[in-house]
């Protein structure tokens, strides 16, 4: 364990040898991952509008570029080398998203983009002293007070405890070299206290996954609920986008005017078209949309990922549902709560 | 080098055939003139062209076939007429092969084999009959039963005429929807004509065409006594990435490009009813 | 901070299911937390008396419901119009969009809806809510009870009212309120002073942080195509996210010249933007324009009104002028 107490020097030491992300307060008065300057104030809200899939599978991304000429294509592959670059202040729930993204992209055929960038990304991660009433990341085991990640931090008043757990993080830590010192583990067990009788009192510690889990198909998908829980759903993509796991996406061309670029996008399964063929369309209604879609996190994701759900609790759909659906609404009329 | 499993080849198309009206097959070899890559067969290929876009298709040829690959495909989309009105010569992109295949060396090895097929459903069909009728000595009696709106909406007529009907212990039942001139053989749709032939249940059944026949033909063919576990499908949804991951092709826990497309009957049971 | 009560809306409700009125009611029905409620079909008085919600954060407004909720059934569904809804569903009326008949609405009057995102920028641990004396008292999770003024909680589009007067309705629950003078233009104005430079940095930053999750559009009364060109895959403009800046930038001008003379103010575009993105500007800019160059024209005023951009008179401003004036601000 080790401790730094001038947290402005640390990000601008850690910005000069690579880049550096970071939430900072935007105009909006709302907190956003950007990157490193000096006058950049690491925010205190407890996370970030978007969440920080965005680093490892950004909402758009040129794949690859074609020039035709006649009956000829040539194939352009556009990448250049990643650098190493360090995500600041990823909260527990995020942090776990990446955990359940790897499951997808790095599985064989292994995503060589995502690939490319998790292997050159750092994460420092941050305990949620102050956690809101929308987090329920403890409904899917995921502890606050000890987050994953290559360098965990604790944060006490203008004290930054820093604890590497990977390769990575060790390496990273060993570059700071003076700003960081050796120091017991008393002030960073304070911190787990407060924070776990904290997590405690939160609205959602009851909220369960009993219910779902990769064996509950036939007992969730024909539920009758469906309906009135999904009668108002607009159809937009606010809830996936906002989402730190989901992952489905589109690939697209592009006629650059000197060429063609092809690249994806992040995709909606609650859009119209998302499965719509020339020979047809298999879910033709909203009902079936919504259904996919929590349905994907609370059965379909865990049934070929060893029973891992794919929602963290990070509350986000929670605070940005234009009519206020979410997956905890959801959990709660079809899963087994007693609440 | 990394497999890039997002980046295509060029593949060329070198010849183009005229199956019917809305239906062309093409041939495709890298530009050395080799095969793009080995495939299983079932198994599909994203073919595209820049600007225009990608799409899945189930490759045509047999694998035994080791000069070039072919695809059938039927002009339903933007992928698709543009192909339609490409000449020879055309570069376009190829990459895969992606899903699951016909289980030829396992399932299917030993048995008699039934196969049942409308319209453009013979596509993927016709990569196993003529694997099938390759190592013809690994399987026993083959019957192919198809059938098209009209004679000139059979594909590969020529070929299941001069090739398939020619060869022992292979019989070809063909079917068209409405009676017309020039057209001798059997009448009517498939479902019914697989019950009027009335096929013994000692062998494996494969079916392809649209989602309402093999609806129809698979309760034929339980009527004859077939169970699910004996009747094989492919199954066909919008496909984006190939390789699992895009999640428009998923139903249930599968996704159609990896774990499919093609599915035993029975396991179709197991999935949401959403395809 | 409401001056008719959820027993007021309640009663009425049940009792037009009993007497066979209606068949459901549109509501908001109570969330996990104060503030989130969501909008909902209820078709018993057991089902209001569990789920049915009036308050302060009521600010869905249901009259786009009401173009697939008429289609569905010949009954009639009771659905509650704020006063500014109330436009909404004149104007979707105008564009024969639902089937009247098929509809009881109830004017409730309205005293302005709190934003939870002014909330939460005030104090954070939201564990619950309510209102007392022109107050939101939040009791936090860390910091106890919070007093915050409501005036200041207010969402902005009820900052700037417009209407406090129902334009449509059946019955009227309680007083009904008149059109104010409201400040709603003072916003655009303040971006017609700016330089174009400036404004166009102005929107470049917002806009730049749109995601494309089409909430604005997808919640907007005035959007009621069957099908959005942009979810057109034909028609060459169908994009989840921009493949460059410039398209995100068209997607909301498009919309915006698209609602044109047909949007009431309502200001859900702004309402539901994930990003905060202050859309309902865009769409203020061109009332006020109308305005200026056809004479005040208010969608969703009355009815089978004729808007000035589909409304030839010979009175009409020259084209040559309209340039000028543009100019002018440029």
């Amino acid at each position: 364990m080790r401790k730094c107490t001038d947290i402005p020097a640390l990000l601008a030491k850690i910005a000069g040898s690579r880049r550096l992300y970071l939430p900072v307060d935007g105009a909006d008065g709302r907190a956003h991952f950007q990157e490193w300057t000096p006058d950049a104030v690491w925010s205190s809200a407890l996370n970030t509008v978007r969440s920080a899939k965005d680093f490892f599978f950004p909402q758009t991304e040129n794949l690859m570029d074609f020039k035709r000429e006649g009956k000829k294509i040539e194939i352009i592959d556009t990448r250049s080398e990643q650098e190493d670059f360090v995500v600041f202040g990823v909260r527990a729930c995020d942090v776990r998203s990446f955990d359940v993204l790897d499951r997808v992209f790095l599985a064989e055929p292994v995503d060589t983009y995502y690939a490319a960038r998790r292997e050159h990304g750092v994460i420092v991660s941050v305990a949620c002293t102050r956690p809101a009433e929308t987090c329920f990341c403890g409904t899917f085991g995921i502890d606050a007070a000890s987050p994953a990640g290559d360098i965990v931090c604790w944060k006490d008043a203008d004290t930054l405890y820093l604890d590497a757990q990977t390769d990575k993080g060790r390496a990273l830590l060993d570059s700071l070299g003076e700003l960081t010192a050796d120091c017991g583990t008393d002030a960073v067990d304070a911190q787990k206290a407060l924070i776990e009788s904290r997590m405690e009192k939160l609205p959602l510690k009851d909220l369960t996954t009993d219910g779902f889990g990769g064996d509950a198909l036939d007992r969730v998908f024909d539920d009758p609920r469906w309906a009135s829980l999904s009668e108002s759903c607009l159809g937009c993509g606010t809830c996936t986008f906002v989402c730190p796991t989901c992952q489905c996406y589109d690939i697209r061309d592009f006629d650059t005017g000197h060429g063609i670029r092809r690249f994806r996008c992040w995709d909606s399964c609650m859009y119209s078209d998302f499965t719509k063929m020339s020979a047809g369309q298999p879910r033709l209604t909203q009902l079936q949309r919504f259904r996919q879609r929590f349905m994907h996190k609370l059965v379909y994701y865990p049934a070929n990922n060893d029973g891992l759900y794919s929602c963290v609790g990070c509350g986000r759909c929670l605070a940005r549902c234009p009519i206020s659906m979410n997956i905890v609404k959801v959990m709660k009329t079809l899963g087994r709560n007693d609440a | 080098m990394k497999k890039e499993p997002l980046i295509p080849q060029i593949g060329v198309i070198t010849d183009i055939r005229i199956d019917t009206p809305d239906v062309k097959t093409f041939r495709v070899v890298t530009p050395e003139g080799k095969k793009a890559f080995l495939h299983t067969p079932g198994q599909c290929a994203m073919l595209s062209i820049p600007g225009v876009g990608e799409a899945m298709f189930s490759i045509t040829s047999s694998p035994t076939n080791e000069e070039y690959m072919e695809f059938s495909i039927k002009k339903c989309g933007c992928v698709t007429e543009w192909l339609h009105s490409a000449e020879p010569g055309q570069e376009i992109t190829i990459r895969g092969p992606y899903g699951n295949g016909f289980p030829v060396d396992t399932a299917f090895s030993g048995h008699d084999l039934l196969f049942i097929a409308g319209g453009i459903g013979l596509a993927p069909l016709r990569s196993v009959i003529n694997y099938v009728r390759h190592y013809r000595s690994r399987y026993g009696k083959i019957d192919i039963v198809y059938g098209s709106r009209s004679k000139a909406d059979l594909v590969d007529y020529r070929e299941i005429l001069d090739e398939w009907s020619t060869d022992s212990g292979v019989n070809v039942h063909l079917t068209i929807d409405r009676a017309e001139e020039g057209w001798d053989g059997h009448v009517g749709f498939v479902p019914n004509y697989v019950k009027e032939l009335g096929f013994d249940t000692d062998k494996v059944a494969v079916l392809c065409g649209p989602p309402i026949m093999i609806k129809f033909t698979l309760s034929g063919l339980q009527e004859l006594g077939f169970d699910k576990t004996q009747v094989y499908t492919t199954m066909e949804l919008r496909m984006k990435c190939g390789i699992g991951k895009c999640g428009r092709c998923n139903i249930g826990s599968k996704y159609v490009c990896k774990d499919g497309p093609v599915f035993r009957c029975d396991e179709l049971d197991e999935l949401p009813n959403e395809y | 901070m409401q001056t008719v009560t959820r027993e007021q809306l309640l009663n009425l409700a049940a009792q037009k299911l009993a007497d066979g009125t209606v068949s459901r009611v549109y509501g908001w029905k109570r969330g996990e937390f104060a503030y989130d409620l969501t909008p909902a079909l209820f078709r018993t008085a057991e089902e209001l008396e569990r789920g049915f919600v009036w308050g302060d954060f009521c600010g869905a407004n249901f009259s786009k419901y009401l173009v697939a909720e008429t289609r569905k059934s010949e009954d009639r569904v009771l659905v509650f119009l704020k006063p500014c809804d109330s436009y909404s569903f004149n104007q979707l009326l105008t564009e024969h969009r639902f089937l009247r008949e098929r509809v009881y609405a109830v004017g409730i009057p309205c005293a302005g809806m709190a934003d939870v995102s002014k909330v939460r920028a005030a104090c954070d641990g939201i564990a619950d809510i309510t209102s007392e004396d022109g107050a939101l008292v939040v009791h936090t999770l860390y910091d106890g009870d919070v007093t915050l003024p409501f005036a200041e909680m207010l969402a902005e589009r009820c900052r700037n009212c417009k209407s406090r007067r129902h334009v449509a309705y059946d019955e009227l629950l309680g007083e009904d309120g008149e059109v104010l003078d409201s400040h709603r233009f003072d916003e655009v104005e303040a971006l017609e002073r700016m330089t174009p430079d400036e404004r166009f940095a102005f929107w470049q930053g917002e806009l730049s942080r749109c995601i494309r999750c089409n909430a604005c559009r997808d919640v907007c009364p005035a959007c009621t195509c069957e099908k959005c060109v942009f979810d057109n895959p034909k028609s060459g403009v169908e994009n989840k996210a921009a493949a460059d800046s410039f398209e995100e930038r068209m997607f909301h001008i498009i919309r915006a010249f698209h609602v044109a003379g047909r949007c009431t103010d309502c200001g859900e575009c702004s309402r539901v933007c994930p990003q905060h993105i202050p859309l309902h500007l865009l769409n203020r800019k061109f009332i006020k324009d109308i305005d200026a160059f056809y004479g005040e024209y208010q969608a969703g005023a009355e009815v089978g009104s004729r808007a000035p951009l589909v409304n030839y008179t010979t009175d009409d401003i020259e084209p040559g002028e309209a340039v000028e004036r543009g100019n002018r601000h440029a």
